[in-house]
C-alpha cells in the first residue's frame, strides 16, 4: 500500500484539533481561525508559483510581485483614501509584474531563475525609494459574517467572519484546480508545461499560453500583496513580505503543485505559527522572539529536504521553448 | 480534382546551412508519397514548414488549392493536415484520451468532456484497427503503441492529409509491416499519406509517387515502378553505392573485452540487459543490432560506467573492471564515443583544446600536481586538429563553432588518440554523412532482442533478412 | 581573431551600457521627485571619486563588497546563484566579533588571521547546509540560501542580545574586539582592502590556472558532460559553496574587524545583496569584480551627503542598482539566446 504523507497529515490534524477542541473549544477554535490569515497570502502566493511552473515557467519573484502590489495598494488605497481603489491597483501591479516577467522569460528567454531574482531586487529597489512615512489608509478590509456557513457548529466560527480578499481567494484556489483538471485551458497548460512541443503541434501556441498564464498569476501575486496591506496587516512597511513568496514555492512543491495541495500545505505552515502563537501567549513555553521568526524559514527548509527528489516538477520548467528546435 | 497539397519552389535557410532549396511537390487524394532522402537531406525540414512548426524564406504552401500562411500550425491542422512526428509530440505523463484530445476539446460549459472523449478514443482505434487502451498513460506504452496514439491523434481531426516524419526508425520489421497495412488502408480511404524515410524497402513496398531530396535540393520525382532500389539509392547518395566498406580482415589476438552473465536495470528499474555475456577480440569489430530500447543503451552504459551493474562482470584485457564511474573506466582501457555527445561529449564554450583532455585534464602532462599545463594542452589540441582533421581554425575556438561532424571528430580524436584497448562507439554515424551498415563495419554482429544476445554471426556470412527477423524477436536458426 | 576582439569590446560595453542606461533611469526618477539629478550625480561622484579622502572611504566601502561579490561570482562560475551570501556574511561578522573580543593578550599577528579563520569557518557553515541540500537533495540553492539568510539574521539578532550581548548595556551589541583584532590601516587605506585585493587575484589564478577550477567551471558549463569526465558534482556544489561561503564570512569579519569593531545586528545590511550586483556586473569574472565593488561601494558611500546636499534620498541607489543589474542581465540572456549554452545557466527545475 502507498504511504501517502498528505493523507497522514490530514487525518492526523483532525484528530489533533478535535482532541484539543474537547479541552477548550475556545482557544482551540481561535487558534484555527488565526491560522488561516497566516496561511492565506502563503496559499495565494503558492497559486502564483502554480499556474506559472504548471506552464513551464519557474517564478522565483512571487516575493517581488507580493512586495510591490502592497506598495501600490497601501499607498494608491491612502491617497485615494480607497480601498478597493487600491485593491484594484494591487492587482494591475501584480499585472504588470507579471508581463515584465513573461517578456524576461518567454521573450528574451533570460534564464528564469535570474529573471525572477532582479524582479526581486527591482522590487526591493522601487519599493524602499519611493516609501514615504504617515500615510495611512481610511481603514482595512471588514470581516464578512458568513450567512448560513458561519452558524455551523464547531467550523462555522473558524471560517466565518474573515475579510472579503479571504473569501475571494479561496474562490479563487478551488477554481484553480477546477481550471487546471478538467477544463481545456488546464489541458493545454500542463501540456505545455510537460512537453510544449507537443501542445504546439496539436495548435496550441505555447507563447501565448504562457503570457496568458504568468500574467494571470502576476494578478494573484498582486491580490496576495494587496491582502498583506489591505486587510491582513493595514501598513506598509519596507519588506514587509519577509520572504513569504519563498515560502509559498516551498508549499507549491510539498503540494506537488496542485492547488489543493498547496492550499492544505499552506494552511499546515498557518496552523504551526498560530500554534506557537498562542504558546507563547499562554507562556506553556518560552522561546526567545527570534526563534518564532526563524520557525517559517526552518520549516520551508525542512519541508523541501523532505520532498525535493520525491516529487516530479513539470518537465519542460525552466527551460525556454525553442519553436524551431522540434 | 485539386491536389490534397502543392508546395512550390520552398526555401528554408538555418544559419549557413540551405536545408531546402526551391523545392516543389504535390500530394493527391488516395496516394502515398515517399519522400526520400539521407539524414540531412531536408526531409524533416520541408515537412515542418508544410506544417507550420518553421517558417520558411520563400516558396508557397498550397493545401486543397488555398495558400497557407508560413508558421501557422493551427491553420494547417484546421485545413486537415496531420502529421507524426519521428520524435513523439505526446506528452508523457498524460493519458491516451488526453493526448487526443488536446488542442481541440470536447466540452460542455466550459468542462473537459472526459467520459465522451474516452468513447471516441475508443471507437476511433476500433474503426481504424489500432487498438488502444484509452487510459494509458503514454510513458508507460511501449514504442510501437506510443506511435498507434500519435496516428490516433492526427486521424482523430478528420485529416485528409497525413504526414508521417521517418515513422518506421523505432519500429521492429513486422511492427513495419503492421504500419504499412494501416498506411495502405488509410489510403484506399482517400487520405493522402506523405511519408519520409530513408529505407528503401518500405519505399518500393508502399509508395505511389517518390521524390527524393539530397543536400536540400530536389534530385527527382519517380515511381517504385519506373525504377529500382540500386537507382533510388543512386539518387538519394548522388553517386554509386558501396555496400561495403574497404577495410581489411581482423586479425584476433585474444579477448580485449569481455562481458559475462550482465544484467542492467533501465532508467524505469525494468530489467534492460538480461544476462548478456559476449567477447571482443582485439583487432575485430563487434556491431549490436537491435531495434531501439532492446537493451542495447544500456548495455553500452553499463560496460563504460554510466549505469550501475545489477550482475556480471566486464574484464578489459583479461583484467576484471569492477562497477566504476566513466572516467575509472575509461582508465581502464574503454574509449567510449557517446551517444549524445551534445550532453557528454562536448563543453561547448569550452575550446577544442580543452575538450580534447576533458577526461584527463587532470593527468600528466596537462597537470601537474594541482595545476594545469595550459601550453601541453594546447599543444595537444593543435596536434589532434592537424591528425583528426578537425576542420577550424584552430584548436582554441569554442567547439560551439564546429560542425555536427567535426564536433563529432573532436569527440573520436580524443578517444582514439590513447590508443587504448577498447573502444565502444554508440550510434557512431549519428547525423554524419556516411551511408554506413553495421553488417559492412563489423567483422561479427550480434543481434539483441529483449535484453539478451539472440544471435550472433559472422558478418560475410550474415543474411540481413535473418537479422532483422531476429531483431524483430522471431526464433533464429542459427546462433 | 576579429571575433575574440569583438567579444572582449562587447563584454565590457555591456555592463558600461546598462550603467548609462540605469543612470539615465534614475534621473528621471530624482527629477520626478523634484531635485536635480545632474546635482545629485554630481555631488555623489565628487564625494565617490573626487578626493583622496573620499576615494579612501570608497575603498573603505567596496572591500566587503569585492569579498560579497567573489562569494556570489565563485558560486556562479559552477552554475549556483548564491542568494545567502548576506547571511554568510552576518555569520562571519559575528563570529569574527567573537573571537575578536573573547580571545585576550594575543599577539596581532595571530588575533587577527584567528578571527578571519573564524569568520571564514563559520560563513562557509552557513553555506554548507546549502551545498549538501543541493548536492544530496536536490533543493534548489536560491530557496535555502534565502532561508538562511532570514535564520542567520535572526540567530544573530538572539545571540547578540542574549549570550554574546554587551554587558551592562541597554543596546544590542557585542563587546568591541580587543585592539590586537583590530585590522590597521596602511597609508591611510584599510588593510582589509588589499586582502580583498588579494583574494580575488587568488580566486582568478585558481579558475584559470588549477584542476579545481577548471573542475568548477566545466560542472557550472555542462553538469552532464562534467559527471562524465569523472568530475564530482556533488563535490564541486559542496567546494564551491563552501569557498562562497568562506568568502562571504571573510566580507563580514573584515567589516567588524577594520570598520565597525564589533557586532551589532543593525551593521552589515546589504552587503550581502550587493554582492549579487558586483558578481552579476563583472559577469562573475573575479578581477572584474573589483571595478564593480569601487562603483558601487563608492555610490554606498557617497549617498547620505547626496541627500544632504541634493535632497535625494539615499534608496536612490537601490533603484539605480536594480536598474543596473536589469540591463545588464538582459544582454547576458541575449547571448544564452544566440549561443545557446554560453552564459549561465540556473533554471532546471527545482529537483535536479
Amino acid at each position: 500500500m502507498k504511504f501517502r504523507l498528505s493523507y497522514f497529515v490530514i487525518i492526523s490534524s483532525i484528530l489533533l484539533f478535535a482532541y484539543f477542541y474537547s479541552q477548550n473549544s475556545i482557544v482551540t477554535s481561535s487558534v484555527v481561525f488565526t491560522a488561516i490569515p497566516f496561511a492565506l497570502p502563503l496559499a495565494l502566493a503558492a497559486m502564483v508559483g502554480v499556474m506559472c511552473e504548471r506552464t513551464g515557467i519557474v517564478n522565483i519573484g512571487i516575493e517581488g510581485t507580493m512586495l510591490v502590489s502592497a506598495f501600490t495598494a497601501f499607498f494608491l488605497g491612502a491617497i485615494l483614501k480607497n480601498i478597493t481603489a487600491g485593491l484594484f491597483i494591487g492587482i494591475m501591479t501584480g499585472v504588470l509584474v507579471g508581463l515584465l516577467l513573461s517578456v524576461m522569460t518567454i521573450t528574451w528567454k533570460m534564464d528564469q531563475i535570474i529573471a525572477g531574482v532582479i524582479i526581486n531586487i527591482m522590487a526591493a529597489g522601487i519599493t524602499s525609494f519611493l516609501y514615504r512615512q504617515n500615510f495611512r489608509i481610511p481603514s482595512t478590509f471588514a470581516p464578512i459574517d458568513l450567512p448560513i456557513l458561519g452558524d455551523i457548529p464547531v467550523v462555522g466560527p473558524i471560517i466565518s467572519d474573515h475579510g472579503p480578499i479571504t473569501y475571494l481567494g479561496i474562490i479563487f484556489i478551488f477554481g484553480l484546480w477546477v481550471a487546471l483538471y478538467k477544463t481545456p485551458w488546464g489541458l493545454r497548460s500542463r501540456s505545455v508545461g510537460e512537453h510544449p512541443s507537443s501542445a504546439d503541434t496539436a495548435g496550441v501556441s505555447v507563447v501565448r499560453l504562457r503570457y496568458l498564464n504568468v500574467t494571470i498569476a502576476g494578478a494573484v501575486g498582486g491580490l496576495a500583496g494587496s491582502y498583506l496591506a489591505l486587510e491582513a496587516v493595514g501598513i506598509f512597511e519596507r519588506g514587509f513580505t519577509a520572504g513569504k513568496g519563498f515560502t509559498a514555492l516551498a508549499i507549491m512543491i510539498f503540494g506537488r503543485w496542485n492547488p489543493l495541495g498547496a492550499f492544505a500545505a499552506a494552511l499546515f505552515f498557518g496552523l504551526s505559527q498560530a500554534v506557537t502563537n498562542q504558546l507563547m501567549i499562554d507562556e506553556v513555553v518560552q522561546i526567545p522572539q527570534q526563534f518564532v521568526t526563524m520557525l517559517p524559514y526552518i520549516l520551508t527548509i525542512l519541508i523541501l529536504a523532505i520532498s525535493a527528489g520525491k516529487v516530479r516538477p513539470p518537465a519542460a520548467e525552466g527551460i525556454p521553448y525553442e519553436k524551431e528546435k522540434v | 480534382m485539386t491536389n490534397l497539397l502543392d508546395v512550390e519552389r520552398l526555401s528554408k535557410r538555418f544559419g549557413s546551412v540551405l536545408a531546402n532549396q526551391e523545392i516543389s511537390l504535390s500530394v493527391k487524394p488516395g496516394e502515398i508519397v515517399a519522400l526520400l532522402g539521407e539524414n540531412g537531406a531536408g526531409k524533416s525540414t520541408l515537412v515542418k514548414a508544410v506544417i507550420g512548426l518553421v517558417k520558411p524564406d520563400s516558396g508557397t504552401i498550397r493545401v486543397k488549392g488555398k495558400e497557407l500562411p508560413y508558421g501557422d500550425t493551427a491553420g494547417a491542422i484546421a485545413r486537415g493536415i496531420g502529421m507524426v512526428h519521428q520524435h513523439f509530440q505526446l506528452v508523457p505523463v498524460m493519458s491516451v484520451t488526453e493526448n487526443l484530445i488536446l488542442g481541440d476539446e470536447p466540452t460542455k460549459f466550459g468542462l473537459i468532456q472526459m467520459q465522451k472523449a474516452r468513447r471516441e478514443t475508443a471507437e476511433l482505434s476500433k474503426r481504424y484497427g489500432l487498438a488502444i487502451d484509452p487510459d494509458a498513460i503514454i510513458e508507460d506504452l511501449p514504442v510501437g503503441m506510443a506511435q498507434r496514439v500519435e496516428i490516433l491523434k492526427a486521424l482523430r481531426r478528420d485529416v485528409s492529409l497525413l504526414i508521417l516524419d521517418e515513422p518506421t526508425a523505432v519500429l521492429t520489421p513486422q511492427e513495419t509491416d503492421e504500419l504499412l497495412e494501416v498506411l495502405r488502408n488509410l489510403a484506399s480511404k482517400g487520405v493522402g499519406i506523405l511519408f519520409i524515410t530513408h529505407k528503401l524497402r518500405e519505399v518500393m513496398a508502399i509508395a505511389d509517387r517518390v521524390v527524393v531530396l539530397r543536400n536540400g535540393k530536389l534530385v527527382g520525382v519517380t515511381s517504385p515502378k519506373e525504377s529500382s532500389e540500386s537507382q533510388l539509392a543512386q539518387m538519394m547518395v548522388g553517386r554509386e553505392v558501396v555496400l561495403h566498406v574497404e577495410k581489411g580482415p581482423g586479425n584476433p589476438t585474444g579477448a580485449a573485452l569481455e562481458v559475462r552473465e550482465l544484467e542492467v536495470l533501465d532508467d524505469r528499474r525494468l530489467e534492460a540487459v538480461r544476462g548478456i555475456s559476449l567477447q571482443v577480440n582485439a583487432g575485430e569489430i563487434l556491431g549490436i543490432a537491435g531495434v531501439e530500447g532492446n537493451g542495447q543503451r544500456e548495455l553500452v552504459e553499463a560496460i563504460c560506467g554510466m549505469r550501475n551493474r545489477r550482475k556480471g562482470k566486464v574484464l578489459v584485457a583479461g583484467k576484471e573492471v569492477p562497477n566504476l564511474k566513466p572516467h575509472e573506466v575509461h582508465a581502464a582501457g574503454v574509449a567510449h564515443i557517446p551517444e549524445d555527445r551534445e550532453r557528454h561529449g562536448l563543453v561547448a564554450t569550452y575550446s577544442i583544446s580543452d575538450n580534447l583532455v576533458l577526461n584527463r585534464f587532470d593527468q600528466e602532462p596537462y597537470a601537474k600536481g594541482w595545476i594545469r599545463d595550459l601550453d601541453a594542452v594546447a599543444r595537444n589540441g593543435d596536434e589532434l586538429v592537424r591528425r583528426y582533421d578537425i576542420r577550424t581554425p584552430n584548436a582554441s575556438a569554442p567547439a560551439s563553432s564546429l560542425s555536427g561532424g567535426n564536433k563529432q571528430k573532436t569527440v573520436v580524436a580524443r578517444e582514439l588518440s590513447q590508443n587504448l584497448p577498447v573502444v565502444v562507439a554508440s550510434q557512431p554515424t549519428r547525423g554524419v554523412d556516411v551511408g554506413s551498415e553495421i553488417l559492412s563495419l563489423s567483422d561479427r554482429v550480434a543481434v539483441l532482442y529483449g535484453g539478451k544476445i539472440v544471435a550472433t554471426f559472422d558478418s560475410k556470412l550474415a543474411n540481413r533478412d535473418e537479422i532483422g527477423r531476429l531483431m524483430a524477436g522471431s526464433e533464429g536458426s542459427r546462433s | 581573431m576579429a571575433i575574440m576582439q569583438r567579444v572582449k569590446l562587447q563584454s565590457l560595453s555591456i555592463p558600461l551600457l546598462s550603467l548609462l542606461i540605469a543612470f539615465v533611469v534614475g534621473s528621471i526618477l530624482i527629477a520626478m521627485q523634484g531635485s536635480n539629478p545632474l546635482l545629485a550625480y554630481q555631488v555623489l561622484f565628487t564625494k565617490a571619486f573626487g578626493s583622496v579622502e573620499g576615494f579612501a572611504t570608497t575603498l573603505a566601502k567596496a572591500t566587503p563588497l569585492i569579498l560579497s561579490g567573489l562569494a556570489v561570482a565563485i558560486c556562479l562560475r559552477a552554475g549556483l546563484f548564491n542568494i545567502g551570501a548576506q547571511g554568510q556574511l552576518i555569520s562571519g561578522a559575528l563570529a569574527s566579533a567573537w573571537a575578536g573580543y573573547s580571545f585576550v593578550g594575543l599577539p596581532f599577528l595571530i588575533h587577527i588571521p584567528l578571527a578571519l579563520l573564524f569568520g571564514a569557518f563559520f560563513g562557509s557553515l552557513v553555506a554548507l547546509v546549502a551545498g549538501l541540500l543541493k548536492a544530496y537533495r536536490g533543493v534548489h540553492e536560491v530557496i535555502t540560501t534565502i532561508m538562511l539568510n532570514s535564520i542567520v539574521i535572526a540567530l544573530a539578532d538572539y545571540l547578540a542580545s542574549t549570550p554574546f550581548k554587551e554587558p551592562d548595556q541597554p543596546i544590542t551589541r557585542t563587546p568591541k574586539i580587543e585592539e590586537s583584532a583590530r585590522i590597521p590601516d596602511i597609508f591611510g587605506l584599510p588593510l582589509g582592502f588589499f586582502i580583498a585585493i588579494a583574494i580575488s587575484l587568488a580566486f582568478w589564478w585558481l579558475m584559470r590556472k588549477t584542476t579545481t577550477g577548471f573542475r568548477i567551471e566545466t560542472i557550472g558549463r555542462n553538469r552532464s558532460a562534467g559527471w562524465y569526465a569523472g568530475i564530482s558534482v556533488k563535490r564541486v556544489i559542496i567546494s564551491s559553496m563552501l569557498l562562497g561561503g568562506a568568502t562571504a564570512g571573510v566580507a563580514g569579519a573584515v567589516e567588524t574587524l577594520s570598520i565597525t569593531g564589533r557586532f551589532e545586528p543593525a551593521f552589515n545590511a546589504g552587503l550581502g545583496f550587493d554582492g549579487i550586483t558586483v558578481a552579476l556586473l563583472a559577469r562573475a569574472n573575479p578581477l572584474g569584480v573589483i571595478p564593480a565593488a569601487i562603483l558601487i561601494g563608492g555610490m554606498r558611500g557617497a549617498a547620505s551627503t547626496m541627500q544632504f546636499r541634493a535632497g535625494v534620498a539615499p534608496e536612490i541607489v537601490d533603484l539605480v542598482l536594480a536598474l543596473i543589474l536589469f540591463f545588464v542581465t538582459a544582454p547576458i540572456l541575449l547571448r544564452l539566446l544566440k549561443r545557446k549554452e554560453e552564459g549561465i545557466s540556473l533554471s532546471s527545475g527545482w529537483s535536479n
